[in-house]
């Protein structure tokens, strides 16, 4: 057996200290070379067990080889017969807990770069294989069945894009005037161009999708009146959109943002571009950014480009208990996002004009396990302090938007607002509807998003043929 | 792209457009509001519905050249197409047969007032209008109003028109008369729904006003349309437009109101010179 090679290829990244300055993408992807280097460190192994991480079930192993081999198109067909989106997939996946976590050489502490792979070999299409060529793969016989689905985030763009597959008629219907849901009001540019974003839309749209942009469904038709008029079936995929917010005093301030909404003003509005863009943020000298999630860390992250001189995090737990991917905690810390862990705010204070000036906060400490089997942070009592800011942006976590559920007859929702589906199939209570990703678990990941909708479209398939 | 069918300039200032919007118009209902966008450029805006004909597929918006948004619209022309019309959004008014419904229209307001007297109007409802504007030049719908109203009673700060000071004024004496009055909606500016609302409360008059915070997606997504009412905090976008009046917090409405004040100036002026050049 030949040797193994622990050295991972890393990925160069713009320097922290400019890329804190511009929304420029902050890891600039393998040249070909740095990707054959990596892609020559897999072994091949028999038992593919980093495709049983994958939640979309890549290839894994085939397309690796193929970019071994140096067949590009090759590696490309492997990838997109499986993930509609492997632009979005290579940047924004958390493979160190999925198919690198799996990957045989995980053991050795040496997986191999699968995401770093995958963003590969979709950059290199879009740099390689001009529009007109990259003809879209041939359309199958049309089942002459009509499916909605209502959102195009990363969970109705994939359902969509494997219905329209398997010859269906699909329509996306989407609220906003862009498709791409979290991915272009969520998540930023310096994460995931949104170039990138509308390529891979462009690409569902090609199998043969319609994207109904303005389309907020139970304000314009109702899922009942879409069931009515001629749809066979209907996937729900509208995500958790429906910021949480602390509910203590002095939230209501000027200068508090939900992170829904400072993200969506600068990454779906392009705020960072005002003037140039009309939509306007205000950017603060001194940022609290509550919470610990990938949201808190983009929001942060944000602030700091457009100006901030200090970016804090408030975290009521301490640092291994922060919810985001560990890489983007690094590049965080990196750009100089100063956490302050253990804390909590007990209010907001506002001057005469109604701004924030201060985040009064308790210093935490963690006591026994709670339900999520993290310790349960506790107040210390009497440690109130104030950390003087002018602009907090709130990043707790979404619900979902109760918009549907509320016009809808018979969908089954929890009281956390999430609607009831079968985990495997998606398939709610309500005769031809199934639903999936965030709508269902509360706010998660894009790729259990995109697997949820991979499922719910086998099973749609499965229902129309009957 | 949705097309503006009929353009009509009310006053100075102040604009009519009658969109190509089938499906808004299908299901658009007293009180909801749609968000408008221009272009790839433009800002997601708010304006409430003023008129819509399910049978033409159109929807009719006025709106007040404030900044650089809605400047910017008054520009276009019949015939033009804006990239985005998103509606019917917000919860309808609450309509029923009520008795004696008071309804106030202060500026602007005088357009969204109008389909919700309509839709009251027809519920069986005697509607005692009450519209103010700054002065006779900025009055516009007073026959729209007219038509939907039991009477109709104009006013102008100035005198130029009708009787002279606030809407208020006739409102206060509307409550005093001793008739039944069984409710009452104010919409236009924020402090002429405040004033309506401390006008009303001393006498118990159900009291309810269409708020128009600033709002990004208009579907309950952001929060930044957050207004507290009786003590909570609700989302204008789809918890509104229309709050209990007695209930509101003005000051924080105020507040909040003014959040990009500087950035709108600076967009306005922005605009004022490439406009200019």
């Amino acid at each position: 057996m030949a040797k193994l090679n622990l050295n991972r290829v890393e990925m160069p990244r713009q320097d922290p200290r400019k890329r804190g300055k511009n929304f420029n993408e902050v890891a600039l992807g393998y040249s070909p070379e740095q990707a054959q280097e990596e892609a020559g460190r897999c072994i091949q192994c028999k038992k593919r067990n980093c495709v049983a991480g994958c939640p979309v079930e890549v290839d894994i192993p085939d397309f690796i080889q193929a970019i071994r081999d140096g067949d590009m198109p090759e590696a490309v067909r492997i990838l997109k017969s499986k993930n509609a989106l492997p632009g979005i997939c290579g940047r924004v996946c958390p493979q160190e807990s999925q198919c690198e976590e799996t990957c045989t050489l995980a053991k050795k502490e040496a997986p191999i770069a699968i995401g770093r792979l995958e963003r590969f070999v979709a950059d290199w299409e879009r740099g390689n294989v001009p529009q007109a060529a990259s003809s879209p793969p041939a359309r199958p016989r049309p089942s002459g069945k009509k499916v909605a689905v209502v959102g195009s985030g990363p969970a109705g763009l994939t359902a969509a894009a494997d219905l329209a597959r398997l010859g269906h008629g699909v329509t996306i219907f989407e609220a906003l005037h862009v498709a791409g849901g979290v991915l272009m009001y969520g998540i930023p540019e310096f994460r995931l161009p949104k170039e990138i974003v509308q390529a891979e839309v462009e690409f569902v749209a090609s199998l043969g999708a319609r994207i109904e942009l303005d389309s907020v469904v139970g304000k314009l038709a109702t899922l009942d009146e879409i069931l009515a008029n001629g749809y066979d079936a209907v996937f729900l995929g509208t995500g958790a959109g429906l910021p949480m917010f602390l509910n203590i005093n002095g939230e209501n301030l000027n200068g508090i943002y939900s992170a829904n909404e400072f993200l969506t003003r600068v990454n779906l509005m392009k705020a960072y571009k005002f003037p140039e863009y009309d939509t306007p943020v205000k950017v603060g000298k001194k940022v609290a950014v509550v919470g610990g999630g990938n949201v808190a860390m983009d929001s942060a992250r944000c602030a700091l480009r457009l100006g901030a001189d200090d970016v804090y995090i408030i975290y009521r737990r301490s640092e291994v208990e922060l919810p985001a991917r560990r890489e983007e905690v690094e590049n965080a810390q990196e750009e100089g996002i100063q956490f302050k862990l253990l804390t909590n705010p007990k209010q907001f204070l506002g001057n005469e004009q109604n701004w924030v000036v201060g985040a009064e906060c308790y210093e935490m400490e963690l006591g026994e396990p709670d339900d999520s089997g993290r310790r349960r942070p506790v107040v210390k009592k009497g440690s109130e302090f104030v950390i003087d800011v002018d602009e907090v942006i709130v990043a707790l976590g979404t619900r979902p938007n109760p918009l549907i559920a509320s016009t809808t007859v018979g969908l089954e929702t929890t009281k956390y607002g999430t609607v009831v589906a079968d985990e495997e199939t998606g398939k709610t209570v309500k005769d031809k509807v199934w639903a999936g990703g965030d709508i269902v678990t509360g706010s998660t990941t894009v790729i259990s998003a995109m697997g949820a909708g991979k499922r719910a479209a086998a099973s749609i398939d499965e229902y129309l043929r009957g | 792209m949705y097309k503006i069918l009929e353009r009509e300039d009310l006053v100075p200032g102040i604009h009519l457009f009658k969109m190509a919007a089938p499906a808004v118009a299908a299901k658009a209902q007293a009180g909801q509001f749609v968000v408008v966008r221009i272009d790839e450029r433009g800002e997601r805006i708010p304006l409430t519905i003023a008129d819509w004909d399910k049978d033409e597929g159109t929807v009719t918006i006025v709106f007040m050249e404030v900044g650089a948004t809605t400047a910017r619209l008054a520009l276009l022309e019949k015939g033009d197409a804006i990239a985005d019309f998103v509606g019917p959004l917000g919860v309808p008014a609450e309509i029923d047969n009520y008795g004696t419904v008071v309804c106030v229209a202060g500026g602007v307001g005088a357009a969204p007032v109008a389909p919700v007297a309509r839709a009251l109007k027809d519920a069986g409802n005697k509607i005692i209008t009450i519209l103010g504007a700054r002065s006779q030049d900025l009055l516009f719908w007073e026959d729209v109003l007219k038509g939907v109203s039991d009477r109709l009673i104009v006013t102008t700060d100035d005198g130029s028109y009708g009787r002279k000071g606030v809407v208020t004024g006739p409102l206060k004496e509307l409550l005093e008369s001793g008739d039944k009055i069984d409710r009452v909606v104010a919409i236009g500016p924020v402090v002429m729904m405040k004033f309506c609302s401390l006008t009303t409360a001393p006498f118990g008059v159900k009291t309810i006003v269409s708020l128009n915070p600033i709002m990004v997606d208009g579907t309950g997504m952001c929060g930044c349309c957050r207004v507290s009412v009786d003590g909570e905090t609700k989302f204008a976008c789809v918890d509104g437009p229309d709050f209990d009046g007695h209930k509101v917090d003005w000051e924080l409405l105020a507040a909040r109101q003014r959040i990009y004040i500087d950035e709108e100036k600076c967009a306005y002026e922005e605009w004022r010179k490439s406009h200019a050049a």
